[in-house]
């Protein structure tokens, strides 16, 4: 196992720094320049001098690995810089939002994988009836739909049209404080969004896993041991669909960090994915960097222990490197 | 029912969208920056089928725009990403070996970077525009590509008439243009096809964070997002009327390329395939 995790790390970590050089070299491209930034409206106010003075307490006319070298250097010691955008540090920043997001995230995971575990195996039971072929179809039409435009029809629909639930935000604008009530009535709607969003990459698998290991000849024995439908579906045929599962939820963490960005910035969450976007529209290098790689770590980080999760459930599964 | 509903009316409903999205322009060009305060947030009549959004312009005639630029932009960005693919699958799956396990290990530790992110962040820096956009979608969905590529070559590798090729004095050009390529071909362009829906919901995400084509223009994102505004004015046709229109033509060209798939490969029954 520890050989898995050092090999892992070799790839890992090499595509880590490209990535966050092919990011560094991208932000010495844009044309913003740090200083004005910093400055915001007072770069028009402000002497050529001053600027000057910026740039070169800064560092930014640097070569330019140097810059990267003292950026990288500083990231790896916790020190993550300075958002232009948000006038405060990056670290605080993330710091703020980071649980919200994991908050969403987490949820979501949670109602996708017991929904697409039930859903999938009975229709997997049923295959071909009314109900498999009805959810197949919803699964294909749902996958199609942008998460947003989901997002905007369940709040034109059930917080506008019905009214039961906030349209946006995480508590209540007369809210002084912070309940666990008022936060879960907002997270509802999004939390559902994201994972019917989701969800039908999750179904359809189990679906097919399950529909296949019904075929299976240990499958047959529990029937012609004569035990009931039920715990042969659920003891027999599930468990052994149940572990390719795990690596499905790993390989699709990017795509439901994505899902949360859009679905943030929707509901106006106080999550990573809204302030991501807005470190977009501002070019805000240092933040929109920062949470990048953080992320990216985050992920590959929970790649691994997915992978080694299936190689502990499963013995006979041998995952090279 | 999803062959009912999806496969059978794939081919027409993507001919109508194309040729909208072709002829459309010809005989009723769009000022994208037209506004008719007079008319404002109709809703969907016989003059307007789509209704008109907040600054009284048409939903319908701007979603044919909008989806003109997301396949034109959906179309390249395909191609480049099925360019970087092609290349590294098919140095991996060329010369195998240690450059193969490296490359394909690269390639599974680049699946794993949230992509959108990185979208984002290649858009942010090089400031919104056509051209980001495509660049932001072809350096983040290339490794599909690379994945078929590479195992569709190492799987003609070991056939006999590759073989016979060798033994009777090919040169490894010859075996590449001639004996390889002609099977590789056909399922880079599956590949490329499947690729375009994909290609065309990053786009929209993008537009639709502002992050993607300019506001003005009439974009399938930009108009959703836009449509956000009027939702809370109770106009709900604004942004219904571009999604439909993104999962309607994104539908029906994974329902094409799973048939195409049929004919490639016709011992499986091709499933949808997103």
């Amino acid at each position: 196992m520890i050989r898995v995790i050092l090999r892992r790390l070799a790839f890992a970590l090499p595509v880590l720094m490209a990535t966050s050089i092919g990011m560094f070299l991208l932000g010495a491209a844009s044309p913003m320049d740090p200083a004005r930034q910093y400055a915001g409206a007072a770069a028009f106010t402000m002497s050529e001098e001053n600027l000057h003075q910026i740039r070169d307490n800064w560092g930014v006319d640097d070569p330019l690995h140097e810059q990267y070298l003292r950026w990288a250097g500083n990231l790896l010691q916790g020190d993550l810089g300075w958002s232009t955008s948000r006038h405060q540090a990056v670290g605080e920043v993330i710091a703020g939002r980071a649980g919200w997001t994991l908050l969403l995230i987490g949820l979501t995971l949670v109602v996708v994988l017991i929904g697409s575990l039930v859903a999938g195996t009975i229709a997997a039971y049923r295959r071909g009836g009314l109900l498999d072929r009805g959810v197949r179809a919803a699964a294909y039409a749902v996958q199609s739909m942008p998460s947003f435009w989901l997002a905007l029809a369940a709040i034109a629909v059930f917080s506008l049209g019905l009214g039961w639930f906030p349209a946006g935000g995480l508590t209540d604008v007369r809210a002084t404080s912070v309940t666990f009530a008022d936060v879960a009535h907002h997270l509802v709607l999004p939390v559902t969004v994201l994972a019917i969003s989701q969800a039908p990459w999750f179904l359809l698998f189990v679906r097919d896993s399950v529909a296949e290991s019904l075929r299976e000849d240990h499958v047959l024995a529990a029937r012609a041991r004569g035990l009931a439908g039920r715990t042969v579906l659920f003891g027999h045929a599930l468990r052994t669909a149940l572990l390719p599962f795990l690596t499905l939820v790993g390989t699709h963490l990017p795509e439901l960090v994505g899902g949360s960005v859009l679905v943030e910035t929707v509901f106006s969450l106080p999550g990573l994915g809204a302030v991501s976007v807005h470190a977009a529209l501002g070019s805000d290098f240092p933040l929109l960097a920062a949470i990048t790689l953080i992320t990216t770590a985050v992920v590959l980080t929970a790649n691994l222990f997915t992978d080694l999760a299936y190689t502990a459930a499963d013995p006979r599964v041998r995952i090279d490197g | 029912m999803a062959d009912v509903l999806i496969r059978r009316p794939a081919a027409p409903l993507l001919l109508l969208a194309i040729g909208a999205a072709l002829l459309v322009p010809l005989f009723f060009p769009l000022d994208q920056s037209a506004v008719a305060l007079g008319r404002v947030a109709l809703p969907p009549s016989f003059t307007h089928p789509g209704g008109t959004d907040d600054l009284g312009r048409d939903v319908l005639h701007r979603s044919i725009y909008g989806l003109r630029v997301s396949l034109l932009v959906g179309v390249v960005a395909a191609l480049a990403a099925t360019v970087i693919g092609g290349l590294v699958g098919g140095l991996a799956g060329m010369l195998g070996g240690w450059v193969d396990r490296v490359l394909m290990r690269i390639v599974d530790t680049i699946a794993a970077l949230p992509h959108l992110l990185l979208g984002i962040f290649i858009v942010a820096m090089l400031r919104p525009s056509l051209g980001a956009v495509v660049l932001s979608i072809g350096l983040t969905h290339w490794l599909s590509t690379a994945r078929i590529v590479r195992s569709e070559l190492l799987s003609l590798r070991t056939r006999t008439f590759i073989d016979a090729a060798v033994a009777g004095g090919a040169s490894r050009t010859r075996v590449l243009t001639r004996h390889l390529l002609p099977h590789v071909v056909p399922k880079i362009a599956l590949a490329t096809t499947l690729m375009i829906p994909h290609a065309v919901w990053h786009e929209t995400s993008l537009s639709f964070l502002g992050l993607g084509l300019p506001p003005h223009m009439a974009s399938l994102g930009n108009m959703i997002n836009d449509g956000q505004r009027s939702l809370l004015t109770g106009s709900w046709w604004a942004s219904l009327v571009p999604g439909l229109v993104i999962v309607v033509v994104t539908l029906a060209i994974a329902a094409l390329a799973a048939r195409w798939r049929d004919r490639l490969d016709p011992r499986v029954r091709a499933e949808l395939n997103l």
